[in-house]
């Protein structure tokens, strides 16, 4: 008996296509599980499906009638609740208040904090969490147990369609677990749940049918075990190769003190034991799934986080780097190019020459007044190098394309001729033509003497670009794929955790 | 050293937005409607006397500016001016080698509060509008003993009258001067140093600034210090004039200062600025002052109208973005 | 099954800690005193504190939402000689004239927020402005301090209910009465939440707009309030800049004294209330022993800048330097 169907749905941001025909049927009293890469489109499908945006083209069918929903509350009206992961919880206020905020019982026109006591109790049981106490303030809960009050949240709006959203993401192996026996009640009582996730394991746990998406299509829906994970993640990847890499260097020498060393960095609980060389001439990527402390670890390395606890050694040299000012310093010569390009590396409203030539200040002036004709030099010279394409260089950042803009945040600091770059997934939402521009890029600085430690969600960017892999999981690098053991398959199946042995997974038997 | 003031003066035109042109206009208007009130509102005479009075509060806006431009403020303003005027005419009082570093010292006291502004900004990230309004109290109360809660008795310097009410260089008022070599090094500073781009950097987005290894937190602390020295070069520039320093003499001043900076086309959240727009907006609010004077208009009424021109002016300028967004 | 009292005490660590503040400093206070604590010397100081306890208050509901109103200190004094020409006559005229101060309080608190909410402009640069405005207002209403009061409504609320400060008693019931029920309904929820993280507010379906509206509107009738109980101390009204923008200063003293935070979200107005007690207690110390008047400008500014200074310590405990630019 289906409960929400989407059918064709299309959903277009500017030029690019997030959706593309895009079908799901669920039903009551079954997991339907949805799978595939970042940027795939399950988010986009997700918030259509929530109401907090409206599809382009197609339909949605709600018990065969097709419905729209004008916010998230018109959706929730219809018993439609998604647990995102971004979380939505309220930091000062107690667990009771956040699970009860939208609509908490009353009593002479005041909130009835008894009576709501008691409605978070029911939802926190229900969710699996009775040990969370209900007057706790959610800003000293750990972000485990704060997706445990995501939940309990959603199931205290009484929900027909629960739409979980990576809701596994941050929890502990016990709560998982818990989780799991929570959404199979849930299914007994006949709800119908939608499952997003990366984890392999936990589809097979879980789900009864499977939806892949890629490029934003549904590519593939089967009910759950009756394909292999070779099979499932053939589909996941697609058949996206854009076109030829450069090729790889062989010059690299590992005799010499490697270019920068890690001993045992950790911090917090993101990074947890990490320890890796990168060679000058070299290019190495970071892989793994989203959140595993790749982002941390180039942060770490900029001199960005406070208490980390290791040694980096640069040239052979331990160092302290407690600010990306030290960083970039002549003799350590550290370049970060960061993930949002508008947030943290550029100031978009301005002007092209004052972005690009930002790093490279100090050079560019003497006694701290700036030498214009230089710094007019070297920025034309960036410009030509990297063929930044704009009105002149006297416009705001924030004119130019993606793409453009992405090369203005690399042009700042090839100005100062960095000895090792770190980049963090420096290809997102590029289009494809600026992408080979930069891989070209990085080739030819890594031949000129560059050490290059290089954070992709895509892995055709990580098979292409690096020498060598690091996957990381769970704060620490589990595997490491040099060369030729550089395939698609092992990088997945070292993300997900699949085992060391990718290519020997038989298909499972199909659920009751 | 042509090439240097021919590049900074096509920088700035590039950069003139149209709030500057707004308000150069609306002094042009000011100016003929006082003019259907009496026709000595555009006599040479007057005008070069409302560019003096204009000069104090120039003064110390450029500082406020500077502080605006970082996307903080700056509350501190009253009572370091007062801070300015009472040491520097305190110093006048220990003889003639007092006398000559009166100035000097004066100055220096501001940026020293301005140093503790800064440090409290950038080090212990104190929201600027409470660490400065902290600092204006405890400068207070540092005044308020220094002077026993009486109008301070000492007399400013020779040197402090001079630039402030003398005249030189074909009657132009040495106030003005003053002003105008104030506002050429800020000028420079902010368009042509590495400190003045970073400034309009954190300003924009402080986060790239950082990353992009820039010495943020320096900058904050030495943008705070300047405030507070040209905040106190005001307050020595009105002890001058008035030839004594007074209680709470820098009351008058932090409203109109942030005014004219706003009104300039200066954002209020920071990162985008014209100096030339500050100086529309000192000249303005100015004369917005003294025809309400003449025109015979209350005080009380002059309150009101400065409000409401900072708010219109800010709901045309300076509004945040929606939730949508 | 847990006990509760762990949580309650984290839910009011800041108000408990501006209680026991504030019972340490007058204890010093009174064990000082020259004349001893009696009923008279409770009464004065009860009555000062009162005047600073419902401008913090005040203060609170706007600070909550992360916002700030500099203007609260204005709106006051407006209050004030407003009062000191209608809270006069019969009862009946007393009656209209204090619900025209009100009215006129609540105005300007809207107008506040009108601005902040639909011109969406920075609370601080708004409220110095509308500050100058209302002050303009009052020095229109009284170009030289003067006017009159009601004396027996001004001697019922600032003398003595058989022994204990009339004042307290009011400050308790308006506790009681306008405070407590805002804290436990859904708007005033909602100006936690906003306080706390507007984004997540907005995600969780909370009248975002109306709880700041609400908190404005308050801030500016609480603020009359004030101004209504300068009248009844001082039997006159005055157009006070200098009054205006100290006592504006002090309620955010007082509110950081009382374990609200700045960046909004957590706190509470019986802290706050506190706070000012503390505050106003500390000034009345520098009397007790004895150490001129002189001095008292620059202890209260000290202690402000103490107190904010340790409203900002946690944030030297953030990790991720990027955490701290927003």
């Amino acid at each position: 008996m289906s409960v929400l169907q989407v059918q064709g749905v299309c959903k277009r941001y500017g030029g690019v296509h997030a959706l593309r025909e895009a079908n799901l049927n669920v039903e009551a009293g079954r997991i339907h599980a949805v799978l595939g890469e970042n940027g795939a489109g399950k988010s986009t499908l997700i918030k259509i499906m929530a109401g907090v945006v409206p599809p382009d083209e197609g339909a949605i069918l709600l018990d065969g009638a097709p419905v729209s929903f004008a916010s998230p509350a018109a959706a929730n009206a219809a018993g439609i609740v998604c647990v995102f992961q971004e979380l939505s919880l309220i930091p000062d206020l107690c667990v009771a208040d956040n699970i009860a905020i939208s609509n908490p019982p009353q009593r002479f026109g005041l909130i009835d904090r008894r009576a709501q006591r008691r409605m978070a109790e029911q939802a926190l049981a229900r969710a699996g969490a009775e040990d969370i106490h209900p007057l706790a303030l959610v800003k000293d809960l750990p972000l485990s147990r704060r997706q445990m009050v995501e939940i309990a949240k959603a199931l205290a709006r009484g929900p027909r369609l629960l739409i979980l959203d990576e809701a596994t993401s941050a929890l502990t192996a016990a709560d998982v677990t818990k989780v799991y026996a929570v959404l199979k009640r849930l299914r007994a009582e006949g709800l119908a749940l939608v499952y997003i996730s990366h984890r392999m394991h936990e589809i097979v746990e879980l789900a009864d049918e499977c939806t892949i998406f890629c490029n934003g299509r549904s590519v593939a829906h089967y009910a759950a075990g009756t394909k292999t994970d070779n099979e499932v993640v053939e589909l996941m990847i697609g058949r996206k190769y854009d076109g030829v890499f450069p090729a790889r260097t062989a010059n690299v020498n590992r005799k010499a003190a490697p270019r920068l060393e890690v001993r045992h960095l950790a911090w917090t609980d993101r990074l947890v034991d990490i320890s890796l060389q990168l060679h000058a001439g070299e290019v190495v990527g970071l892989g793994g799934l989203d959140g595993q402390g790749q982002r941390e670890l180039l942060l770490a390395l900029f001199g960005v986080l406070r208490g980390t606890s290791g040694q980096v050694l640069v040239d052979g040299r331990p160092v302290t780097i407690t600010s990306p000012h030290r960083a970039k310093g002549s003799d350590i010569g550290m370049a970060l190019i960061p993930e949002d390009r508008k947030t943290e590396g550029l100031m978009l409203p301005m002007s092209v020459r004052e972005n690009l030539s930002f790093a490279a200040l100090e050079g560019l002036s003497r006694w701290g007044v700036i030498d214009t004709a230089a710094e007019t030099e070297a920025v034309q010279r960036i410009v030509q190098l990297l063929s930044v394409r704009s009105d002149g260089v006297d416009v705001a950042a924030g004119s130019l394309s993606g793409g453009n803009q992405q090369k203005l945040v690399i042009g700042k600091w090839l100005m100062v001729a960095p000895r090792i770059i770190l980049l963090n997934d420096p290809t997102r939402g590029i289009d494809v033509g600026t992408k080979h521009e930069v891989y070209e890029l990085l080739r030819r600085l890594a031949a000129e003497g560059a050490a290059i430690l290089f954070y992709s969600t895509d892995y055709d960017e990580l098979i292409g670009c690096c020498d060598r892999v690091l996957v990381m999981v769970e704060g620490t690098v589990k595997r490491e794929l040099v060369g030729t053991q550089i395939t698609e398959r092992a990088l997945v199946s070292s993300a997900l955790s699949l085992g060391l042995d990718p290519g020997r997974v038989e298909p499972r038997a199909a659920h009751g | 050293m042509r090439n240097t003031a021919v590049t900074t003066i096509t920088t700035m035109w590039r950069r003139i937005d149209p709030a500057v042109l707004a308000a150069f206009g609306c002094i042009v208007l000011l100016l003929l409607l006082g003019s259907l009130y009496s026709r000595s509102f555009l006599s040479p005479e007057y005008l070069l006397q409302q560019l003096k009075v204009a000069s104090f509060l120039g003064v110390i806006a450029s500082g406020t500016m500077i502080v605006i431009l970082l996307g903080h403020i700056d509350l501190s303003v009253p009572w370091v001016v007062a801070v300015g005027g009472m040491m520097a005419t305190a110093c006048t009082g220990w003889g003639p080698l007092g006398a000559a570093m009166a100035i000097p010292v004066g100055i220096g006291c501001g940026v020293l509060l301005g140093l503790v502004n800064g440090c409290a900004v950038a080090l212990l990230r104190i929201p600027s509008m409470i660490a400065t309004l902290a600092v204006n109290a405890v400068a207070q109360g540092l005044m308020v003993v220094h002077t026993g809660g009486f109008s301070p008795q000492d007399a400013s310097s020779p040197a402090m009258r001079f630039i402030a009410t003398g005249h030189s260089l074909f009657g132009i008022p040495n106030a003005l001067i003053v002003w105008v070599v104030v506002g050429a090094a800020t000028i420079f500073l902010l368009l042509r140093t590495r400190f003045g781009r970073t400034v309009y950097a954190i300003g924009n987005r402080e986060s790239a600034a950082y990353l992009s290894g820039a010495r943020t937190h320096l900058v904050l602390i030495l943008a705070f210090a300047i405030a507070g020295g040209l905040s106190a070069f005001g307050g020595v520039l009105l002890a001058g004039y008035a030839s004594k320093a007074a209680q709470a003499m820098g009351d008058p001043y932090l409203l109109p200062a942030i005014a004219a900076v706003v009104l300039g086309g200066t954002s209020i959240l920071g990162g985008r600025g014209n100096y030339l727009g500050t100086v529309a907006g000192v000249i303005l609010v100015t004369l917005l002052q003294s025809i309400l004077s003449v025109m015979q208009i209350e005080e009380y009424g002059r309150h009101v109208i400065y409000g409401v021109v900072i708010l219109a002016m800010l709901l045309v300028y300076g509004r945040g973005r929606r939730h949508s967004e | 099954m847990k006990s509760d009292w762990p949580y309650h005490l984290r839910e009011h660590r800041g108000t408990l800690l501006a209680f026991l503040g504030f019972i340490v400093m007058f204890a010093i206070y009174a064990a000082n005193h020259p004349v001893g604590l009696n009923a008279n010397v409770a009464t004065t100081a009860a009555n000062k504190g009162t005047l600073l306890a419902i401008l913090a208050m005040a203060q609170t509901l706007v600070v909550l939402t992360s916002g700030i109103d500099l203007s609260v200190g204005m709106v006051m004094v407006l209050a004030n000689c407003l009062a000191s020409t209608i809270v006069v006559g019969t009862p009946l005229t007393t009656a209209l004239g204090v619900l025209g101060v009100l009215a006129t309080g609540a105005a300007c608190g809207a107008v506040n927020g009108l601005i902040v909410i639909v011109g969406r402009l920075q609370p601080i640069v708004t409220t110095i402005a509308t500050g100058s405005v209302f002050y303009g207002i009052a020095l229109a209403l009284r170009p030289v301090p003067g006017g009159d009061v009601n004396a027996s409504l001004a001697d019922l609320l600032t003398g003595q209910w058989g022994g204990v400060p009339a004042s307290l008693v009011f400050l308790l019931a308006l506790v009681l009465l306008v405070w407590t029920p805002l804290r436990r309904s859904i708007l005033g929820r909602a100006v936690y939440a906003v306080g706390s993280s507007e984004v997540a507010a907005y995600m969780s379906g909370v009248p975002v707009q109306r709880a700041k509206f609400l908190a404005y509107t308050m801030s500016g009738l609480l603020a009359s309030v004030a101004g209504l109980f300068v009248t009844f101390i001082t039997y006159s009204g005055e157009a006070s800049a200098a009054n205006g923008s100290t006592y504006t200063l002090f309620s955010i003293a007082a509110v950081v004294l009382g374990g609200v935070s700045l960046f909004g979200g957590s706190g509470s107005a019986v802290g706050a209330i506190f706070g000012a007690l503390m505050f106003r207690t500390i000034g009345d110390l520098l009397f007790v022993f004895n150490l001129e008047p002189l001095w008292q400008p620059l202890f209260q500014g000290v202690v402000l800048a103490v107190a904010v200074c340790l409203g900002s310590a946690r944030l030297l405990r953030v990790k991720n330097r990027l955490d701290v630019y927003g």
